[in-house]
């Protein structure tokens, strides 16, 4: 009873604490609105005003219909450029594909020939290549046989693969950018904010004042836990109904609460997180050392930049120890796909277990550190 | 020690000087005229205007209102200032704030040397005579942060002395000084003096009783000037017998109202209880001794006193006590209670003040006070009565709902002794709580602390630096060097000693320690105070300094070799410019990785028919693509493992499939692709339909398939990564990325850091130039960058297995090039940012996103739009990433790559202006 009152009126006061910074406020407020839209409205991992030109060898009708086929947002106007010139300027970087039409191409259509286009493209754009190159065979395909049909009908073949995209038909980037930047939000910001608290009190000497008091390091932890772990759960909420939900138009499948539910317990993990490298960093300025390197690999190994699947199997098992790949995994399963608890629970278990042990060790050291201060 | 006559021209004159700090008024208009060749004190507690004055007058800080004449010239105006900048020394205030911790002490004050333009010969013999003069010759190589207080103090002195000085200007130079330092360090000045009798000294200091025997004083309160004169002068004018009691006098009327002789009644007689009890308390820090086998015993009621000057292990013991710190020898008990960590009721009946202020500035003074009371869990009623009864006697009643931040420093002392006895504790430990408080406040608090012990039978336990307040004590510990050296009542330590003074009797028994502790070591020779002559140059100046190009040089190495030592001894920078970039390399090159491979799929199979079965078999096929998992038994399965993330594709095969194929019907067949994440359900979507595309075109397979007639057939080529895999495209990206992202930190950190630490002054009163400085600075760090970007490609190599095609000799020219620009801006970064935290953060917010969203790592420049291409056009890492890639993965010709390089160059004087123009060359 005693301890729960104590945690209660610590996290009060670390309230107060936070509210009265009015420049982590502000940044606190512009991370969860503005640069949550910023980055969910503008990059795009799809392709989009790709730079394109073609070598046109054939000058036929044909081969000038396909100058015009290539429009925006997908690409720019294609530009004409000449054989000897491709290496030159893609070397350049000026152009990600380059399409050349062989002589006589038109003439070997008309007979059949199944003549040959050679789309030059540069693998070093990886994202954007792949799927790039896909769309422009599929727009040249469709065009050339239109164009020798004279007519608009898809060709019948004997098996139709008809493709269905679920969770997200139209494949619109912001429903998934705007999560993964939420995400990343609350992972940066909550070891920032707790962090950040524990080295102030120390600095001010005020931690000290707290252990001479009859508190346990339990009890001025869990109050870090459970302030720091609230003002972000707010900010997540304004951010997911605020931004993306309302702004940004993201359909939320599953259950608000359980997902809720589990950025909770990612909370407590990543406060955890926080308070230990609050205690480990001897000065302000370490701790920012160390919290760009620790939050660089929780965001970028956490499968929302690139998919978990794409890592090698021995980092696969490695980063499977990150609370944030199962964060990004179970906000996927709810949000997007619709998940309940049944889909989610190993998820949650691993989060709270890695949660767990993160902040009985740095209770441990919690004690310890006042030997490190001066 | 005569004044001498008015007819010589002040060293200093000031007229109508007023200085502020946002809105607090530091100095408040005053006019003041400093005579020539004199030991000129300033007096007054922390916080009247001492140390500003000081550095306006040292030419650290820039003049705002006012008039100032130093040596003869405007102080305001530059050309004056690089004049006389090196015939003044400046000495701020705080143990050692101009050293450098990490450096030796002989480099600290050769390094000062070197800004002074001393030629190599000159600077060794000279540094050496020095340090000879002060008794730190045994001690040269020891780091300066490994010093105690008065020895840092005695460093500062040598580095300000080593280029002789017309005008020396000491901001409370003995402040927290053991006395054996402190009357030591007076005698090294005296010494200085008369071998340079034309130099004028100004020193401030807090410690009234020093200023007794010199030639002049200024008494300064509350940013004005009380009053000046010789201190005979003064004591007369208040009838007073010593300077801190003519101080008091010398305040304006309502300040000293409630003043009044302190007086203590004597304890009552007879043994009371030992509620505090030690036995060979020892902490060591490695192997450092910071308490060394303290024992003590302190009854119930009893005011000790513990007396000793900074790092002597006065905290240390408090800690101690308190069981904040494990002992590594000994034991404490507190009634009879061992203070082990957990003991909740030996903790109800503490209260404890810390050092420093530990309150929460940024709650109100009700708000402190209620927080504790909580936390001690007094009944609301209780509580409520005793804060009402501590504000009436505390005298906190007007500032009941200011923030605890805005208090005077006396006030907030009052307050914290208010927490502090908030839950009537029966001991009180108290940790340095009068240092940096005006007299007439300390004697207030000392008042409530009297009160306390005698009325309410408070056992108090105080650590202090002030002799007087040892007086005040009922017993007293005189401690050094982790050690009591002496413990009784301040009279009958006195009289033991045959000394006039608690200060002769303190430095008596310090000298008895040293005596002894010499002896022991066999004794080196004991600091030769006869050395005094060597404040004489070792050869005349001028006639051999170098001068020009020349001495700029020097001094831009000088700045160079200290920034690498401090970083070659600071393990947290060192580990984060060399195994961050390698352990980011790691990260990036195996997890960023955007190849989709073993696509986990089901098949939801309704046909069952020698053909669905062959369609199905061509996904399994197609390793590593695609990954087959158990078949789906249903729709509701189907959709609950798509869901679950199971499975990434389900494909559907319709009933009657096979018969629908054979009959030439033209069945479909469904694909049910995740698309959560955008870009994976697309590259999904696009896999499945080449399979099945490939199936068409198949005719071994037995689909039955028309010949393909008005088709073009299409030829892909990947330029520069012919098997399309990531990390190709990956590695030679990341250099570009990390070399901008830790350079910069590091640099922005480097300058900052002394901004924030306080050894930036070295550069406001040395004459060293703008881009000495900076460039200085940024050597260390290009080469830094150049030795990482060595590592980076051997990684690149020998783990990644991606070599470089074109030329390593232009690519290592580029990356020259780019490293000095990505320090450079680190530098313009540093130049708006003032403490260190924010410049990490403004560094990485500002660099990271033109970095990797504008600059092609994972969008081509020229598929940008709008601002975000003007940001790619001019963020130099496209130029260098462009190179990168380029002569990693095309073979890039040498002419593409000196465009990049040109572009590299162009930037670098463009930064260096920016933060030559940002750079201040006084301080605010």
């Amino acid at each position: 009873m005693g301890t729960l009152t104590n945690i209660f009126w610590l996290g009060l006061k670390e309230i107060r604490s936070l509210l009265s910074d009015k420049v982590m406020l502000l940044f606190v407020i512009y991370a969860f609105t503005m640069a949550i839209y910023i980055q969910a409205t503008g990059t795009s991992n799809d392709v989009n005003n790709a730079s394109i030109a073609i070598v046109d060898e054939d000058n036929s009708a044909l081969s000038k219909e396909l100058f015009t086929v290539f429009y925006p947002p997908r690409f720019q106007a294609p530009q004409k450029i000449g054989a000897n010139e491709i290496e030159d300027l893609m070397d350049k970087g000026l152009f990600m594909f380059v399409v050349v039409i062989p002589p006589r191409f038109e003439e070997d259509l008309r007979f059949g020939r199944n003549p040959e286009i050679q789309i030059d493209i540069d693998a070093t754009a990886m994202q954007q290549a792949g799927i790039g190159t896909n769309y422009i065979k599929n727009i040249l395909s469709k065009r050339i046989s239109n164009f020798l049909k004279r007519t608009d009908q898809e060709p019948s073949a004997p098996v139709n693969l008809i493709i269905r995209k679920l969770f997200n038909p139209n494949g619109l980037s912001t429903w998934f950018l705007s999560v993964v930047a939420i995400i990343n939000q609350v992972t940066l910001l909550t070891i920032v904010l707790t962090g950040a608290a524990v080295i102030r009190e120390r600095e001010h000497g005020t931690l000290e004042h707290l252990l001479v008091m009859p508190l346990t390091a339990f009890e001025i932890a869990m109050a870090k836990v459970w302030a720091n772990g609230l003002v972000i759960l707010t900010a997540a909420a304004i951010a997911l109904f605020g931004v993306a939900e309302m702004a940004l138009k993201v359909p939320f499948a599953g259950s608000h609460l359980l997902w809720f539910f589990g950025v909770i317990l990612y909370l407590f993990f990543a406060t955890a997180l926080g308070i230990f490298l609050g205690t480990i960093s001897r000065s302000m300025a370490q701790f920012a050392l160390l919290n760009i390197l620790v939050v660089l690999v929780l965001q970028l190994l956490s499968g929302g930049s690139t998919p978990v699947e794409s890592q090698p199997e021995w980092l696969q098992n490695i980063t499977f120890f990150l609370p944030s790949r199962h964060f990004v995994s179970f906000s996927q399963i709810i949000i997007y796909r619709g998940g309940g608890l049944s889909a989610v629970w190993s998820q949650f278990l691993m989060v709270s277990a890695i949660g767990l042990g993160f902040f009985m060790y740095s209770l441990a050291l919690f004690r310890k550190s006042i030997a490190v201060t001066k | 020690m005569n004044s001498t006559s008015s007819a010589v021209k002040p060293v200093i004159s000031i007229r109508d000087v007023t200085h502020r700090y946002g809105k607090m008024t530091a100095l408040d208009g005053i006019s003041l005229e400093i005579p020539r060749g004199l030991m000129v004190g300033i007096i007054g507690p922390d916080g009247v205007g001492k140390s500003t004055l000081m550095a306006l007058i040292a030419g650290s800080k820039k003049l705002q209102r006012g008039q100032m004449t130093v040596l003869d010239g405007d102080i305001a105006d530059v050309r004056h200032r690089n004049v006389v900048c090196p015939q003044i020394a400046y000495m701020p205030q705080g143990l050692g704030k101009n050293l450098y911790f990490e450096l030796s002490v002989y480099d600290n004050v050769d390094f000062m040397a070197q800004l002074f333009g001393l030629s190599p010969a000159e600077r060794s013999a000279r540094v050496r005579q020095l340090l000879e003069a002060t008794g730190l010759a045994p001690f040269a190589s020891r780091p300066a942060g490994k010093l105690s207080g008065g020895m840092k103090q005695k460093v500062g002195l040598c580095g300000a002395l080593v280029h002789d000085p017309d005008l020396l200007i000491l901001d409370e130079p003995t402040t927290g000084v053991d006395p054996l330092s402190r009357r030591q360090f007076w005698t090294l000045i005296d010494d200085i003096r008369a071998s340079r009798p034309g130099m004028s000294v100004l020193i401030s200091t807090a410690y009234m009783d020093e200023a007794q025997k010199w030639d002049w004083i200024v008494a300064m309160d509350a940013g004005r000037v009380l009053a000046t004169g010789t201190p005979a002068e003064l004591m007369q004018r208040t009838g007073t017998k010593d300077l801190e009691a003519c101080f008091i006098g010398l305040l304006p009327e309502e300040k000293r109202t409630g003043h009044k002789e302190l007086a203590i009644p004597p304890r009552p007689a007879g043994k009371a209880e030992v509620v505090i009890d030690a036995k060979g308390l020892t902490r060591r820090f490695g192997n450092f001794t910071a308490v060394d086998h303290v024992s003590l015993e302190i009854e119930c009621g009893e005011i000790f006193g513990f007396l000793g000057s900074n790092g002597c292990g006065k905290s240390t013991t408090m800690k101690m006590l308190t069981g904040l710190l494990p002992p590594t020898e000994g034991t404490a008990t507190l009634f009879g209670h061992s203070v082990e960590a957990g003991s909740m009721e030996v903790r109800r009946n503490l209260g404890y003040m810390t050092q420093s202020f530990s309150l929460y500035g940024e709650l109100t003074v009700r708000q402190n006070l209620a927080l504790d009371a909580l936390l001690y869990h007094i009944p609301a009623k209780k509580a409520e009565a005793r804060i009402r009864e501590l504000v009436e006697k505390f005298g906190l009643g007007p500032h009941l709902d200011s923030l605890a931040e805005s208090l005077p420093m006396g006030l907030r002392q009052r307050l914290s002794l208010a927490v502090a006895v908030l839950h009537e504790p029966k001991i009180l430990i108290l940790d340095e709580p009068t240092s940096g408080v005006d007299p007439v406040a300390r004697d207030s608090f000392w008042e409530l602390l009297i009160e306390l012990s005698r009325k309410q039978g408070v056992t108090i336990f105080i650590t202090t630096h002030f002799m007087n307040e040892g007086m005040r004590c009922d017993r007293i510990s005189l401690m050094n060097a982790g050690k009591v050296l002496a413990c009784d009542a301040p009279r009958k330590l006195i009289e033991a000693r045959g000394a006039s003074t608690l200060e002769d009797a303190f430095i008596g028994y310090m000298e008895d320690a040293a005596a002894e502790g010499a002896a022991e070591t066999q004794g080196r020779k004991k600091a030769p105070a006869a050395a005094v002559e060597t404040a004489q140059p070792a050869s005349s100046p001028a006639a051999e300094k170098p001068t020009g190009f020349r001495l700029r040089l020097a001094r831009l190495l000088a700045y160079a070799r200290n920034e690498t030592m401090q970083i070659l001894r600071d393990p947290v920078r060192l580990i984060f410019s060399f195994a961050g970039s390698a352990l980011l390399m790691l990260v990036f090159g195996f997890g960023v990785t955007s190849d989709v491979e073993n696509i986990r799929f089901a098949a939801y199979d309704l046909d069952q028919s020698p053909e669905s079965r062959a369609y199905i078999e061509q996904f399994t096929a197609s390793r590593p693509y695609f990954l087959r998992t158990p078949p789906a038994r249903s729709a509701q399965e189907s959709l609950e493992r798509l869901q679950a993330d199971d499975v990434s594709v389900v494909i559907e095969i319709p009933p009657n499939f096979g018969r629908d194929l054979r009959k030439g019907n033209g069945p479909d067949v469904l694909a049910e692709v995740d698309a959560a994440m955008t870009y994976r359900g697309e590259t999904v979507a696009q896999y499945v339909q080449g399979v099945h595309n490939l199936m068409l075109q198949n005719p071994a397979n037995g689909l039955q398939v028309e010949p393909m007639k008005d088709t073009a057939q299409f030829e892909e080529r990947y330029m520069y990564n012919p098997t399309f895999e990531s990390v190709y495209a990956m590695v030679p990206s990341i250099p570009a990325l990390l070399l901008v992202l830790i350079l910069a930190i590091l640099m922005a950190v480097s300058i900052v850091r002394e901004k924030e630490l306080g050894s930036m002054i070295n550069f406001y009163v040395t004459p060293t130039g703008r881009l000495e400085y900076l460039l200085g600075k940024q050597l260390p760090y290009i080469v830094i960058g150049m030795i990482n970007f060595f590592i980076l490609a051997a990684m690149a190599l020998f783990v990644f297995n991606v070599p470089v095609k074109g030329s390593f000799l232009l690519l290592t020219l580029a990356t020259l090039l780019y490293v000095t620009t990505t320090t450079g801006i680190g530098m313009v970064i540093s130049t708006f940012t003032t403490s260190q935290v924010a410049a990490v953060f403004v560094t990485a917010i500002l660099t990271v996103t033109p970095t990797i969203q504008f600059s092609g790592l994972l969008q081509p420049v020229s598929t940008l739009m709008g601002r975000a291409k003007t940001i790619g056009l001019i963020w130099p890492t496209t130029y260098y990433m462009h190179s990168s890639v380029g002569a990693y993965t095309k073979g890039l010709s040498p002419s593409l790559m000196l465009q990049d390089i040109a572009f590299l160059a162009a930037c670098i004087p463009v930064l260096w202006l920016f933060s030559m123009l940002g750079l201040r060359k006084q301080e605010k």
